[in-house]
């Protein structure tokens, strides 16, 4: 985001410390680790008769849209010291909401997909609000809170199916997730928007500087005059909708809603796009940017363990596994030996340098 | 500071008994009270909406059933009252219970698959205190994560349900013992799996009630801080209640998987939050420092019973079940924040 320097140079200088350059280290390694095993992997394909671009990068792009809905989401309210851990379930009720209504209205046409996109996006924002009432009025800790959501959520969703698998058929709410835009995936397109909008109204007003100082330091923040209410029940609203249009991108692209597996355990997801994208669990700033490569790089990975054909029941592991090395490195004693070391073999300047 | 002090040293006095002393109606005990009322409350109710309630053979299985859930919140207990939590226990009896199952039925001799068993969750409770103590991982996000590890590597052990052998000796540990034969079969039955979860309770409560240890547990759940420069052994007591739930949670794998023969990978979703919710019900604060071991099996034993109110309604459809219980977690975690700032203006 603070990339606005002019000179291709500078820009190169800012992004190499930025911290999220480790995560485009490994999203490239991830593309080289595919391209020796298919040469032809990074190949993209132009379909002569619709102009539609085909091809496993496109895939990816179309794949991270909903992990990036919910990582941005997830990034504002882990930078207010908080956690949304029902991110998962509220793209369950959503899609369960858009399906059933589809089901129900059975026309397919456009008037019923927008009155479906509508009213699933109304509940998650509900269920938003809940978090956020709990959190920020009543006082609740964000993690018990979201928790509750997480399982209660996920049992509303059963309950809105009555327990079954929901299918509906809606050209236009199909379009959403598998259509094209000048070759380019409808659903990256809609995504890449959403949050290019989100990104302006934090960074391009105070918002964003309000969220970060609550993280920070909250009571600092309210001597200063910010009033961390509202700022928290806006920040949980936001994931909640987000977490929504999330769901309605993955339930849009098989048109079917699995109460027990959409959107199960993308709270993991969401949260180690954030941390992989730089923004410390422990709140304060953030990085949006950061958030979007993070969800790009899980895509990315969800891919590469399909396409080398590990079984893809061990991708939670693999990403528990990653979650705790980041928080690793993320801690200070990791950090104190690295210095250390550091201190032992170069000079006292470099030292200076790295703390 | 005083509180601070004050909370730690209740259970200190060997002389009065701490559980009457803890029951008399105050401020701190209104969450347990209610619960008890609650419990109550909910076996009058089905006593005269549905029947048979009130009967050996309903509270037997009620015990029977819920022994896993009673050593869980025992578990989760020792955490809460630090002030933490443990999100992992559901994903370690997924793990826990399927390579036990595979294990006993590749052959191992039983003994040692049940130790075996109990370790797997020792292994992650300790991996979990390691996250939280020494490199100052949030206690959520470290158990978090080792929840998605132990599910991650329970599914790629097998995404099917294994089956324990009918005559595969860990199957006796739900074997049902007849205490009172009653008439027809209204009996007062008991299961080793029940006298395990007793033994966890009565080893709990002496250990949380009766030892420095113990105290140590409260100290922290009242302030971290003040517990450090009182000297008391912070690090090692963290460590040791994250490796205890855990151990915990690998004791009750073994006693869910006797009783009900199968493990799957998706055993257990959503169990800790019963077991968080056992313990809150039972009146343990969920910032730490106040609660107690029996509040917490009342809690389970709540838990038990609205599945039993439930099942014999028949007309609140089973997927509600979830909703029901974070409704009731909620209500009790807003009592809680009640009391505690009630007690801070008084």
């Amino acid at each position: 985001m603070s990339n606005t320097s002019s000179g291709a140079a500078s820009f190169l200088k800012t992004s190499v410390k930025q911290p999220y350059i480790w995560a485009i280290a490994a999203l490239v390694l991830l593309l080289i680790i595919n391209l020796i095993k298919d040469p032809s992997y990074l190949g993209i394909s132009v379909n002569a008769v619709t102009g539609d671009l085909s091809g496993n990068l496109i895939d990816i792009l179309r794949a991270s849209a909903p992990i990036m809905m919910i990582a941005v989401g997830m990034t504002l309210v882990i930078a207010t010291r908080g956690i949304d851990l029902s991110v998962g379930s509220v793209m369950a009720v959503s899609g369960a909401v858009s399906m059933e209504f589809m089901h129900d209205a059975g026309d397919g046409s456009l008037g019923s997909a927008l009155m479906a996109i509508a009213l699933a996006l109304g509940i998650s924002a509900f269920l938003g609000l809940i978090n956020g009432v709990l959190v920020s009025i009543v006082g609740l800790q964000p993690f018990i809170t979201t928790l509750i959501m997480m399982l209660a959520g996920r049992g509303l969703a059963k309950v809105i199916t009555s327990g079954q698998n929901t299918s509906a058929s809606n050209e236009f709410f199909r379009w959403i997730a598998n259509g094209t835009v000048l070759g380019f995936p409808v659903v990256f397109i809609i995504g890449a928007v959403i949050v290019a909008l989100v990104a302006l109204l934090v960074r391009r007003s105070a918002l964003g500087l309000m969220i970060e100082s609550i993280g920070i330091n909250p009571k600092a923040a309210r001597m200063a005059g910010i009033r961390p209410v509202g700022l928290l029940i806006f920040v949980y609203i936001l994931s909640g909708v987000l977490a929504g249009v999330a769901g309605i991108f993955s339930t849009a692209s098989v048109m079917t809603v699995e109460v027990a597996k959409t959107g199960f355990s993308s709270e993991m997801d969401a949260i180690l796009a954030v941390v992989i994208g730089g923004t410390s669990l422990a709140g304060g700033k953030f990085s949006l940017t950061g958030s979007v490569i993070g969800a790009l790089l899980i895509a990315t990975l969800d891919k590469t363990i399909v396409f080398l054909a590990i079984p893809s029941s061990a991708t939670p592991a693999f990403k528990a596994i990653v979650i705790v090395a980041i928080c690793l490195l993320q801690s200070q004693r990791v950090r104190a030996l690295f210095s250390q070391r550091r201190a032992r073999t170069s000079t006292p300047r470099k030292e200076a340098v790295s703390a | 500071m005083t509180s601070v002090i004050e909370r730690p040293s209740a259970p200190q006095s060997p002389h009065t008994p701490s559980l009457v002393s803890r029951l008399k109606p105050n401020l701190e005990t209104l969450p347990t009270l209610a619960a008890i009322v609650i419990f109550v409350g909910m076996i009058i109710y089905g006593e005269i909406a549905y029947g048979r309630i009130l009967q050996f053979s309903t509270l037997s299985n009620l015990f029977i059933n819920n022994a896993y859930l009673i050593i869980l919140a025992v578990g989760l207990t020792f955490v809460i009252l630090t002030g933490g939590v443990d999100l992992s226990v559901g994903a370690i009896i997924a793990i826990s219970s399927l390579v036990g199952v595979m294990l006993a039925n590749a052959g191992w001799n039983p003994f040692v698959v049940i130790v075996l068993m109990i370790l797997i969750g020792s292994a992650f409770g300790a991996a979990s205190g390691i996250l939280i103590q020494y490199f100052n991982v949030q206690p959520f996000i470290a158990t978090l994560a080792m929840m998605f590890l132990a599910r991650g590597l329970a599914s790629m052990l097998s995404t099917t349900p294994e089956r324990l052998a009918d005559e595969s000796p860990i199957r006796a540990l739900s074997t049902e013992i007849k205490v009172v034969d009653g008439p027809k079969i209204n009996d007062l039955v008991t299961t080793p799996n029940v006298i395990i979860a007793a033994l966890v309770v009565i080893v709990a409560f002496y250990v949380l009630h009766k030892t420095r240890f113990g105290r140590t547990v409260y100290a922290i759940g009242g302030s971290e801080q003040s517990a450090t420069l009182m000297g008391l052994p912070v690090v090692r007591t963290k460590l040791a209640i994250y490796i205890i739930s855990g151990t915990l949670a690998g004791l009750a794998a073994v006693v869910y998987t006797s009783k009900l023969g199968i493990a799957q990978n998706i055993t257990g979703v959503g169990w800790e939050l019963d077991a968080i919710a056992a313990v809150i019900i039972g009146g343990t604060l969920l910032t730490g420092g106040a609660g107690f071991v029996l509040g917490s099996v009342i809690g389970a034993l709540v838990l038990g019973l609205m599945n039993v109110l439930i099942t014999r309604d028949g007309s609140i459809p089973p997927e509600a079940t979830t909703i029901i219980t974070g409704a009731i977690l909620l209500v009790f975690v807003l009592l809680q924040r009640l009391v505690v700032s009630r007690k801070r203006k008084t």
